[in-house]
């Protein structure tokens, strides 16, 4: 009897500490899922900013893989972790081009208040996926 | 917020600005006189204005003529369809019947209506009104002014009592239409006889280079650094040849506009403060727009996409 009863405490507790971690884990998973469509909503900002012809309105001047109606003034943004593996620097040409080029005629979109700084931060997020 | 700013990236012109200031001596006769009595041998030499403006016309045409080999240059009173051999066919079987047609008959009839006072415009111009829209924009001595063709129709109102028609679009702009349409194939001759005039060429001249609005762009951005271009789905047309197809036809418009309501349309892209219809700025900046024109032929009104 009493080790039956034995027998039986260490099942529960298995059972017990099994379902514990496995529910740990579950609720890992739907972290790491809930982060992850919080960075897609984040990025999905980004690019709605540059598409966003009252905003970034970058496909007036360059290709991006996505869009339509696209000028060609500005050079293809693509590839751009490799082209720029320095976060500043593309956050600059963002910022105030005539920083990089001072003939320029990007417009200087935080300088000039047309995106705000968290805007450029978004939008650079979402460049990195190019 | 910072919605329009104008002015800060004026004072960054283009290099040609560097040869404008001005600092050569007075040629009045007056002036001439006063200074005679204390440097009796040395004669002013009188300035050719008409000379230094020719140069800048001959630098601005051999920019489009490099940028774009293929086009003869009398082609670009064209505007855009100098350039676009995509567009230009169809753009000439639209001019066979064009969308402005019915505005010229309709100019006419309000140049022929006579005022209350028994004049009519064909008393306040040249020729009775035909074939002198080449002569426009001209710098007038007296009032010390460009003027335009469109102020000079409402100069003409205003001496015989009429009030002023409103400019940009409507009743004024047909009248224009009908004179331009009297003008076709003359040749634009502008000239510029002396400093003052000069100096309202040179006032248009720092307009067409000078960055403005939010986006911090200058005409010269647009129509000549990257003119042939691609902006989004709008291709940028030369600065040469802008003024002879005045006024132009739009369908995104509907309707005939003046030059200066692209002039504020253009402004207004940019998120500049547009400015008013026939401002001393916009007529400078025609002035100028004109004679870097001077030589093509007037082919206005005609219809843009
Ligand atoms: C009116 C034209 C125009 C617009 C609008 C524009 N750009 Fe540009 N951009 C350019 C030009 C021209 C360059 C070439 C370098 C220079 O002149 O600064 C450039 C360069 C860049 C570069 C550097 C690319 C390289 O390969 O060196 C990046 C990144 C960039 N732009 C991003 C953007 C983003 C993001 C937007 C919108 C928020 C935007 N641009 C809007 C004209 C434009
Ligand atoms: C951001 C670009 C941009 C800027 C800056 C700009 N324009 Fe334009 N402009 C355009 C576009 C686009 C059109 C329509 C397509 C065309 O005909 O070029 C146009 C059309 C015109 C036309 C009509 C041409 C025609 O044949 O009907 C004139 C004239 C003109 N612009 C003059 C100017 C002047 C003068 C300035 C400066 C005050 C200026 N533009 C600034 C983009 C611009």
């Amino acid at each position: 009897m009493k080790k039956n009863l034995q027998v039986l405490a260490a099942i529960t507790t298995y059972v017990c500490l099994m379902s514990a971690s496995v529910l740990a884990e579950q609720a890992q998973d739907e972290q790491a899922r809930n982060k992850q469509t919080v960075q897609n909503a984040e990025l999905e900002k980004g690019k709605n900013i540059a598409f966003n012809r009252r905003k970034g309105n970058c496909l007036a001047c360059h290709y991006i893989e996505g869009g339509t109606l696209m000028g060609n003034t500005g050079p293809g943004l693509i590839a751009m972790k490799q082209r720029f593996p320095e976060r500043e620097k593309l956050v600059a040409q963002i910022t105030d081009a005539r920083t990089n080029n001072k003939n320029t005629f990007m417009p200087p979109f935080g300088a000039h208040g047309i995106l705000t700084e968290q805007e450029v931060e978004l939008v650079v997020d979402w460049l990195y996926t190019l | 917020m910072r919605k329009i700013i104008t002015l800060t990236s004026m004072l960054v012109g283009f290099v040609f600005l560097t040869a404008c200031s001005d600092n050569s001596p007075p040629t009045s006769t007056e002036k001439t006189r006063n200074t005679e009595k204390a440097k009796p041998a040395v004669a002013a030499k009188p300035v050719n204005y008409q000379g230094k403006v020719d140069q800048d016309i001959k630098r601005f045409r051999s920019f489009y003529s490099n940028k774009f080999p293929g086009v003869e240059l009398d082609n670009f009173k064209d505007g855009i369809y100098a350039i676009d051999e995509a567009t230009r066919e169809q753009w000439l079987e639209i001019e066979e019947f064009p969308p402005y047609e019915l505005s010229i008959d309709e100019g006419q009839e309000f140049f022929e209506i006579a005022f209350a006072n028994g004049k009519s415009y064909a008393d306040c111009f040249d020729n009775k009104g035909q074939a002198i829209r080449q002569n426009y924009p001209y710098f007038d001595n007296d009032s010390n002014q460009v003027i335009t063709l469109e102020l000079a129709i409402n100069q003409c109102r205003k001496t015989n009592g009429e009030t002023p028609l409103s400019y940009g679009q409507g009743e004024l702009v047909a009248i224009s239409a009908y004179m331009a349409n009297s003008s076709r194939d003359q040749k634009f001759d502008i000239k510029v006889p002396n400093k003052a005039a000069y100096k309202a060429y040179m006032n248009g001249k720092q307009f067409f280079y000078s960055k403005r609005g939010q986006l911090n762009f200058s005409c010269a951005d647009c129509h000549l650094k990257i003119a042939g271009s691609n902006l989004r789905a709008d291709r940028l047309s030369p600065a040469i040849g802008h003024p002879t197809g005045m006024p132009v036809y739009r369908s995104a418009w509907g309707e005939l506009g003046s030059i200066g309501h692209r002039y504020r349309e253009c402004n207004k892209n940019v998120r500049a403060e547009p400015l008013a219809y026939q401002s001393e700025a916009y007529r400078n900046l025609e002035y100028y727009q004109t004679l870097m024109s001077n030589g093509l032929v007037v082919n206005g009104p005609s219809s843009r996409k």
